[in-house]
């Protein structure tokens, strides 16, 4: 039952964001998620759309796989819509009961829908793009500056890349408990959430259980391999950035100059925008 | 000149309660002096529980002998300041092939042990390659760990410590988790690894058929090495074998059931054709 599952949402095919420096595209990422904060009208969202259009079309992977991290916040989504629609207050549209939905609502909804939308394609463009190996190897050179502030980031990189190679093993071995239990007679299927939940207990224990053991094992097998920390060691597949990460790096700055810019716009400014299609419906 | 080499080894579990007390002392090493000569192909037999395991812990300074002294390749595995470099000349293989492999592509997985060491990339990448070709798994370098078979496993597992280029293997029951085909491909691996490579083998197990090909076998029972000598010397001892509850090759127990029978076959059968022949032999003579 847990075979056909995927780790991460790694989309294999070759394209030139694929073979990007994983720093880079972590740093883009958070240039990006920080471009978004900086503008409030209508250029702003059109440049970033057409940046992220621009990235989406380069990384070869179907729109559709971008669209699947949408559908898991749809939720938020709305009740951001809701949220912001009736609370937010200025000229009234439309007012039923004790709630009004302001002009300035609509706008704000509608902007949130775009921020939060975007926000989600562009962080799932970077795992669509990047195996989990190269991301954690992204983290850790990325981040390393961190050591001076004591924070281990070897350490945690490593228990990340250990995580991510035992959570198949780990889940064939649920299927297997439970499997066994079920041939115990163990009842998954029937009573309220809190039985059900309770039933899962006969499989937690033997899966902690095996997971000590297993831990304690790959120790043992790391130590006999001479491992002993990140200090002296070396890589065998050692981050180092090409021509085309430059560049990269480049039209990221340029993009994010260029969104800082298009949010102090005044000409451009969302009144304006309003009257214009106000002067359109009117006409 | 000898690889390993141990002299009155002793190494005690201590049990102990909830509260701390101990409540008792199991000896699992006991005075135990070995040594294994550069290039052999050494095989340690034994039962579960007769210490075997423990016992190959100390090659690798996993463990470090209570009383007595381990030197592997001349180096005391007491001294804490060189457990690295007794770690990477004796490279150590494990029973659970899923346990041991740290890697989510084959060939980085192999990789780590060099990298630990600190050795140059491209010296990386030339070790894996060789290490990869040598155990026949070259063209699973790509590979995720989680897709290959138990065998093809335990021989990554077997890359991975040759990588690091050791000048013994020490492997602990590296075929109990296999089936009968991947035990097969794990000891023609280990078996060419020692012939070609001239790395000196120490094989702990307790299937006899794999110490056939050996070049000197040690029988352990309760901490305590009770036989030493070829296969041939110790396969000679049926009766000391069942004794200590350990089985012998099919062929030997058929040459000996006959013999008890009265049919004189020569002695220190080990293999099929071996029986096959002795047999033969007699048919032609009588």
């Amino acid at each position: 039952m847990f075979r056909d599952i995927t780790l991460g949402q790694f989309y294999q095919t070759d394209s030139v964001i694929h073979r990007l420096d994983p720093r880079v595209k972590l740093l883009g990422t958070v240039l990006f998620f920080v471009s978004l904060f900086c503008f409030n009208n209508p250029v702003g969202y059109a440049v970033a759309m057409l940046f992220l259009a621009m990235v989406i079309i380069i990384s070869n992977v179907p729109f559709t796989y971008m669209i699947k991290g949408l559908r898991s916040i749809i939720f938020i989504l709305l009740i951001t819509v809701v949220v912001n629609l009736f609370a937010v207050t200025g000229e009234p549209v439309v007012s039923f009961w004790k709630l009004t939905v302001t002009k300035e609502g609509i706008i704000q909804a509608v902007y949130m829908i775009f921020k939060l939308s975007m926000l989600i394609i562009g962080s799932s463009i970077v795992t669509l793009t990047t195996t989990p190996n190269n991301l954690t190897d992204g983290l850790e050179k990325g981040l390393g500056f961190l050591k001076i502030f004591k924070v281990p980031v070897h350490e945690v990189a490593m228990m990340m890349s250990i995580a991510l190679r035992f959570i198949p093993i780990l889940l064939e071995e649920t299927d297997k408990i439970m499997k066994a239990q079920l041939a115990r007679g163990a009842d998954f299927e029937s009573g309220n959430i809190f039985k059900r939940v309770k039933a899962y207990v006969p499989i937690l224990v033997p899966l902690f259980v095996s997971a000590f053991r297993r831990a304690n094992d790959l120790a043992m097998a790391m130590e006999a391999r001479c491992y002993r920390g990140g200090a002296s060691r070396t890589k065998m597949k050692p981050l180092k950035y090409a021509g085309r990460d430059v560049i990269a790096y480049v039209i990221l700055f340029v993009y994010t100059a260029g969104s800082i810019v298009a949010g102090r716009l005044p000409a451009f400014s969302i009144d304006s925008l309003f009257a214009m299609v106000k002067s359109i419906i009117e006409r | 000149m000898e690889i390993v080499r141990t002299k009155d080894v002793v190494y005690e579990y201590i049990r102990r309660d909830d509260e701390g007390e101990v409540t008792g002392v199991v000896t699992a090493v006991d005075h135990v002096s070995l040594e294994v000569e550069q290039g052999d192909f050494v095989a340690i037999l034994g039962h579960n529980g007769s210490g075997k395991s423990t016992l190959a812990k100390h090659f690798n300074a996993i463990l470090v002998p209570e009383e007595g002294t381990v030197w592997v390749d001349g180096i005391d595995t007491a001294q804490d300041e060189r457990v690295w470099k007794v770690r990477q000349t004796a490279g150590m293989v494990f029973q659970n092939p899923d346990n041991q492999i740290i890697g989510q592509v084959v060939e980085e997985d192999v990789g780590f042990g060099p990298e630990n060491m600190g050795v140059p990339t491209e010296e990386i990448w030339k070790r894996v390659n060789e290490s990869l070709k040598a155990v026949g798994m070259y063209e699973y370098r790509k590979h995720s760990p989680n897709k290959l078979s138990g065998g093809q496993k335990q021989r990554v597992s077997i890359a991975g410590v040759l990588a690091m280029r050791p000048k013994c293997i020490v492997l602990d029951e590296p075929t109990a988790m296999l089936d009968p085909n991947g035990r097969k491909e794990v000891l023609a691996a280990v078996k060419e690894l020692n012939k070609s490579e001239k790395v000196s083998v120490i094989l702990i197990t307790h299937y006899m058929e794999e110490v056939v090909d050996a070049d000197k076998v040690f029988v352990m029972d309760a901490g305590k090495v009770v036989m030493s000598g070829t296969p041939r010397e110790i396969f000679s001892q049926v009766e000391r074998l069942k004794e200590l509850r350990l089985d012998v090759p099919q062929a030997t127990l058929l040459a000996y059931e006959l013999k008890k029978k009265g049919i004189r076959l020569k002695d220190g059968i080990l293999t099929q054709e071996e029986l096959i022949e002795a047999v033969e032999k007699y048919g032609n003579n009588s």
